[in-house]
């Protein structure tokens, strides 16, 4: 495995993941206290990251944001898998069928509306908010796993060991759960990695645009769009979030290109 | 060639037709009638009928949405809610900050990612390569809003090069224009650019790996010009698709771009129309964005089938 990217990768993996965890029952200051007083403070020892317009401490926003965005992420992570997969599978099981055509079609027509057009219909006809955002991303996840899914399970519907199991009078069902998933579920980790570390991009940009995470649940999008005003007056406000959503993103990426090498020998010796 | 053309188009019409019907059944669950938001709530009930009667809001839901797109076909819209203007106006007026906006950013996306996927493939292993790589690391993770507002930090408000927001018109010159146009441009070029240099990079690797450019490179042939000669032209097909594909996500994307620099484009007139609960602003400007993506990957299905005969005689 490539260490260089796995270290790096899941080291800001986990400090993110360890903020959103910790958030739960400590954070250095209350989220929800105003302090006005203490408005726009410079980084310190007292506040590390500094205050916001509201007086409020950045890190601890920052903390409970991270929260906001791995939930979001994850859980519509989670529905394009659990969803998508049993459709890619089905697919090609039933290959050339009308079920896997009606499935391909359906995920085109998922695919010509981008996550933000998505979101935007969710949010102009139920209005904004975190759940709606998951839906939004959610949905646009499902054709991502079940063209994935349809497309590996494929190259393997013809490999000896299903031939065997069919032979041996399994139903497709229970080949797709029981032989094809097991051999094809390291593509899908490495998917979930990529879509997870898109999912934190696609709620803060729909949170920056107020149709995520609504007050006063901190998210890093909304911590942006309101530091919009002051990044000459007081640039800390809109560094810290930004290097947040960043570092989260990038340490993902690393952390998914390592995955797939490992998976996948033929490409690490390629590389190396 | 022509029945390969005939399908993808048949299939294209689809997909747009249940799109429409997606858009419209979904805009039509919201509830609360247009007629009574437009007229307030001490609105007469006959003048809310008469109201009801010139939008088409009496008659049944199919007929309305057989107007809708039959309209649509022939370039009405229909008014919006809020501002009692023909929608198609609005949009068209919107059209020519978003269309630009998306095609400069697309110009300087493939600007940044051509000689800088061409530079690291040539150099694969090396600093120059761990350097660009590590860029795009970067650029893909990099949030384009955020990005944006550290351009207009820098560049608007510290040194004064640009106006931070808002658009100058094009009756004030190209050239004013396009200035209005280029921090946005670059804060949306940006992630496709690191995304396409990686599929430039990997792709020209590919092709390097092929046996015609050993035998280039076995007659005398430089690497360089290897390279340019036959490396580059077979590099081309996946970048390309890439490319074509990115035109969707750019339109998408300048919808936030729009946002942080108060470009009066298509993003700002949706944001603006779901404050005020203009849906049919929004059914109009999301289907017409769906048409866009649905036609570019169209587009770039039937250039790649044109280019590689194989995928035709597969479909």
């Amino acid at each position: 495995m490539k260490l260089r990217t796995l270290i790096p990768g899941a080291l800001l993996v986990l400090i993110f993941l360890l903020a959103a965890v910790v958030s739960f029952v400590w954070t250095p200051f209350d989220v929800t206290k105003l302090d006005i007083p203490n408005k726009l403070q410079s980084p310190s020892m007292g506040h590390w990251f500094g205050t916001d317009q509201l007086g409020r401490d950045i890190f601890s926003m920052i903390m409970v944001g991270a929260r906001t965005s791995i939930a979001v992420a994850f859980i519509a992570v989670g529905i394009g898998m659990l969803i998508g997969v049993p459709l890619g599978l089905a697919a090609a099981a039933n290959q050339g069928s009308l079920i896997d055509e009606l499935i391909m079609r359906t995920n085109d027509l998922v695919f010509a509306f981008p996550a933000l057009l998505i979101a935007i219909m969710i949010t102009a006809v139920f209005g904004p908010g975190a759940v709606n955002a998951i839906i939004a991303i959610g949905i646009f996840n499902i054709p991502v796993f079940a063209r994935l899914t349809r497309g590996a399970a494929l190259s393997l519907w013809s490999r000896e060991f299903i031939l065997a199991a069919k032979v041996a009078g399994k139903r497709a069902t229970r080949i797709s759960f029981e032989h094809i998933l097991p051999n094809i579920l390291n593509l899908l980790i490495v998917q979930g990695t990529i879509q997870f570390s898109l999912g934190i991009l696609a709620e803060a940009a729909l949170s920056y645009v107020g149709l995520g995470a609504q007050p006063p649940i901190p998210s890093w999008g909304r911590m942006l769009a309101e530091s919009q005003t002051l990044v000459s007056l007081a640039p800390h406000v809109a560094l810290f979030p930004g290097f947040a959503i960043l570092l989260t993103v990038l340490g993902l990426n690393l952390l998914g290109d390592a995955l797939r090498d490992w998976f996948d020998p033929r490409l690490q010796r390629l590389r190396s | 060639m022509l029945r390969y053309l005939f399908k993808r188009l048949t299939s294209l019409a689809l997909t747009l037709l249940v799109a429409s019907v997606v858009l419209f059944v979904t805009i039509e669950i919201v509830p609360g009638d247009p007629a009574s938001f437009m007229l307030g709530i001490n609105a007469q009930a006959d003048t809310l009928e008469a109201l009801r009667a010139e939008l088409g809001l009496d008659k049944s839901k199919p007929v309305r949405y057989w107007q809708w797109l039959t309209g649509m076909l022939q370039g009405d819209f229909g008014t919006s809610y809020t501002y009692k203007t023909p929608v198609a106006n609005m949009i068209g007026e919107r059209m020519w900050i978003s269309l630009p906006l998306t095609l400069f950013a697309l110009l300087i996306s493939t600007a940044i990612a051509f000689p800088a996927g061409i530079y690291a493939a040539s150099r694969r292993g090396r600093f120059g390569d761990a350097a660009v790589t590590g860029m795009t690391q970067l650029g893909v993770a990099i949030p384009n809003f955020w990005f944006a507002m550290l351009l207009v930090s820098f560049f608007a408000i510290k040194l004064g090069w640009f106006s931070s927001g808002g658009f100058v018109g094009w009756d004030q010159g190209l050239l004013a224009g396009l200035k209005s146009l280029l921090l946005p441009a670059i804060a949306l070029a940006l992630p496709q650019a690191a995304i396409l240099t990686r599929v430039m990079r990997s792709s020209l690797l590919d092709v390097l790996s092929e046996d015609y450019m050993r035998t280039a490179r076995a007659k005398g042939m430089s690497k360089r010009s290897a390279i340019w000669r036959h490396g580059l032209r077979n590099a081309m097909i996946p970048v390309l698709t890439i490319l074509g594909l990115q035109f969707s996500f750019l339109l998408a994307g300048a919808i936030i771009i729009e946002k942080v620099f108060y470009l009066p484009g298509l993003g700002l007139l949706v944001f603006q129309s779901i404050a005020q609960r203009d849906l049919i602003v929004v059914e109009s400007v999301v289907m017409l964005l769906v048409f866009a993506v649905v036609t570019v990957t169209f587009l770039v299905d039937l250039a790649y089938a044109w280019v590689d005969p194989r995928l035709r005689t597969r479909s």
